[in-house]
């Protein structure tokens, strides 16, 4: 075991791979010589050479769309989006080709490809450096969506991405980068130094895809989070002293529904946390899953917290996040409902 | 044989990932740039051609000589007075950068992008539009508001995200927005504008008017997509826009050579389009000036579109979350051909006796106590952590031009 911080256990990941596997090639803008602009491909162009890590044109498209190509070949690329805002015009390739290419050739050709983005916001990036698009992908067939929240799962779920004989959408919280981040941007940032899970098996290990796990037992509310608002629903529970029951989605398609219909079942509410815009998010999906499978055991309205319905705004970050002031009052709400 | 070009053994293929010349710890060398005299590359006539000037877009158009003459016949364009006034704009960007990369450091803003070598292309660039042109800006073109009479303080205002921020602090900084002074929003996002400034054209066009368009792209973005798109548009339409590439060298991390491949210059790219496709030193402010004011009477003859590209350096970090001296040699900018704009244009000056170092010291001064004042003025209004800040209603508003029920019902319950 090691301790890790999420770039460095992402980097673990896929030198991991790459050492056991020469057919996982990684590339991406900036990802070759220099490592990535959030450097988690640091060191793996002077391991593995540079045609197995390299620099690519900025052309995400192109990305996408060479690494489906590599696949059809028989390769396991696994590429970086360099900010899933970026992700945009390789839209195209990721849902109308890497999706279908199983389905459209029955099989002739497949696409075990993983995308890894960063994602959401936190650290003043604007408009163009903090979305989360999770639902763009959640909406496609054939797509599956991972979000991991700390270190040791995304060491475990990269690895299980990478492995996995279908394309994943892989998106990393980049606030969670390098600590964990519970919503309180006014108190001094948290390494992962001292959590436990920042500390990470050195060698090859899986967590695997479709499966939640519940971060915090509880018995009064299931809160339903996933990436940095996990480590926000934690902390609103211990603050609120309302005894929520906090579940990690990590993947979010395939979705872990048995975990969350046992949850919900023994603490009759649910709320569903994220930080992407509210309208048609992912929360949606879970808010209808939740009432068809748990109807009759709800004592009160699943309800959503969410990023505001607004482009995510530069000076206005702390008040469009979801965080603590938020979470806390929707829990406080929904206990009295 | 170059390395590109070494065969491999019958049979086995090898993938060609191509590299810079030089790496940190090495000796910076761009032997492999040729630099022709300057004043050596003819001016053709703007209804030219573009099939008999395809050898322009493999050279580089240039004014100044090492001397600090302005020589051959691109020069000769703008008077005295021009030149000094251009000089005052690059050296009043490159002190307000100065002092907005110092404020990024105090912590009074988030992030900052630098012109640091770069000053010439934009604050050229910008002297040969008319009023109610359009430009579409990448993230390094601030020379186009500064030369355009911009308001320093107005720019610094929207750095800050404070209460007097034109856009109310939604933008990250530098992606300003002046549609009065021809100045498109930046999007953020690469690329994506060169087609629009195509489009932009394209109405002017449409609806007979007289005014020209700008696109602007870095040399790394000219591999996305919309950049070919914006090139077979303007291609077809004979779009009235000029297509600028600022080839500072360096995307990020990545060297030119990643987005260029095989195609030996950007400005070639625009030949296969059938664009003129001119090149020129970046760094010269009378070359810029000259080859920008050539595109711009094409397009406003509605002969149509013109590539150019600027060969140039960008000496400092891409961004303040940038470190160049993980990928490249740290005196690289030291050993680049083409000089400094500022210098190159000063020299020139002196060189034909409009100017001094006694005038020119005195400028440094005048122009340090203008940004210093614009900068206590922008502080007034506060900086992005203390002070007046933009509202959280503000954050509500203009998604839509009417708010709707729901961002309406969200707005209630932020309690704003």
């Amino acid at each position: 075991m090691a301790r890790m911080t999420m770039i460095e256990a992402i980097r673990s990941a896929l030198d991991v791979s790459m050492g056991r596997d020469d057919d996982v090639v990684v590339f991406g803008e900036d990802v070759g010589y220099f490592g990535g602009v959030f450097r988690c491909t640091q060191g793996l162009q002077q391991k593995y050479g540079k045609t197995r890590c390299f620099d690519v044109p900025i052309n995400e498209s192109g990305i996408v769309g060479t690494a489906i190509g590599m696949a059809a070949y028989g390769l396991k690329p696994c590429v970086e989006i360099q900010f899933a805002d970026y992700m945009y015009p390789a839209y195209d390739q990721i849902t109308q080709e890497a999706a279908r290419l199983r389905y459209r050739s029955n099989g002739d050709f497949t696409c075990p490809i993983t995308i890894r983005m960063p994602t959401g916001g936190g650290i003043f990036g604007g408009q163009t450096h903090s979305q989360s698009p999770e639902a763009l992908f959640t909406h496609v067939c054939g797509l599956q969506v991972v979000v991991p929240s700390n270190p040791y799962d995304a060491k475990g779920l990269l690895i299980s991405s990478i492995e996995n004989p279908d394309p994943v959408i892989f998106l990393e919280p980049k606030r969670l980068y390098n600590g964990p981040f519970d919503g309180h941007h006014d108190r001094p940032v948290t390494s992962w130094g001292s959590h436990p899970l920042g500390e990470v098996p050195v060698e090859h290990y899986t967590v695997p895809l479709g499966k939640a796990v519940v971060r915090r037992p509880g018995s009064a509310v299931t809160v339903l989070a996933y990436g940095t608002m996990v480590h926000v629903a934690e902390a609103t529970a211990e603050e609120t002293g309302i005894d929520a029951e906090v579940i990690d989605l990590r993947t979010l398609l395939p979705l872990d529904l048995e975990t969350i219909v046992a949850s919900v079942k023994k603490t009759g509410r649910c709320m569903v946390v994220h930080e992407a815009t509210m309208t048609s998010g992912f929360g949606a999906e879970l808010v209808a899953l939740v009432q068809e499978h748990c109807f009759y055991h709800l004592e009160a309205p699943v309800i959503r917290v969410a990023g505001w319905d607004t482009p995510y705004p530069h000076a206005q970050e702390w008040d469009y996040f979801p965080g603590p002031a938020r979470v806390g009052q929707a829990l406080r709400d929904m206990m009295e409902a | 044989m170059k390395d590109g070009m070494r065969p491999s053994l019958p049979g086995k293929l090898s993938l060609h990932v191509p590299e810079p010349e030089v790496r940190p710890g090495g000796k910076p060398d761009f032997s492999n740039v040729a630099i022709p005299k300057a004043g050596s590359v003819r001016r053709p006539e703007v209804d030219v051609d573009p099939e008999t000037i395809r050898d322009l877009a493999f050279s580089i158009i240039r004014v100044l000589n090492r001397e600090g003459e302005a020589v051959g016949p691109w020069a000769g364009m703008l008077t005295n007075e021009e030149l000094m006034e251009g000089l005052r704009h690059m050296m009043l960007l490159r002190a307000f950068d100065a002092r907005m990369l110092m404020a990024q450091r105090q912590g009074k803003t988030s992030f900052y992008m630098q012109h640091l070598g770069e000053e010439a292309v934009s604050c050229a660039f910008r002297k040969a539009l008319q009023p109610g042109d359009m430009n579409f800006p990448t993230y390094r073109q601030a020379g186009l508001l500064i030369a355009g009479g911009y308001p320093m303080v107005q720019m610094m205002n929207q750095i800050y995200s404070n209460d007097a921020d034109p856009l109310k602090g939604r933008q990250l900084p530098i992606m300003y927005s002046a549609k009065d002074h021809g100045f498109f929003t930046v999007s953020g996002n690469l690329a994506t504008q060169y087609v629009q400034a195509v489009g932009w054209a394209m109405a002017s066009a449409i609806k007979n008017d007289t005014k020209i368009a700008a696109g602007w792209i870095g040399d790394g973005s000219t591999a996305e997509s919309d950049f070919h798109a914006a090139l077979v548009f303007a291609s077809t339409y004979r779009a009235p826009v000029i297509l600028n590439v600022v080839n500072n060298q360096w995307a990020i991390s990545t060297f030119q050579g990643i987005a260029r491949g095989g195609s030996g210059t950007f400005a070639a790219r625009g030949l296969g389009f059938g664009l003129p496709s001119l090149r020129v030193d970046g760094n010269d402010y009378l070359a810029v000036h000259a080859v920008a004011k050539w595109a711009a009477e094409r397009a406003r003859r509605n002969i149509g579109p013109t590539l150019i590209e600027y060969v140039t350096y960008r000496v400092g970090a891409h961004s303040t979350s940038d470190d160049p001296s993980a990928y490249r040699p740290k005196e690289e900018s030291e050993a680049w051909p083409l000089g400094d704009p500022v210098i190159r244009l000063k020299n020139h000056l002196v060189r034909i006796g409009a100017w001094s170092e006694e005038r020119h010291s005195q400028m440094e001064a005048e122009i340090r106590d203008t940004v210093v004042a614009a900068q206590k003025e922008a502080e007034r209004h506060g900086t992005l952590h203390s002070g007046g800040r933009p509202s959280m209603r503000d954050m509500f508003e203009g998604v839509y031009a009417e708010m709707p029920p729901h961002l309406k019902r969200q707005r209630q319950q932020a309690g704003v």
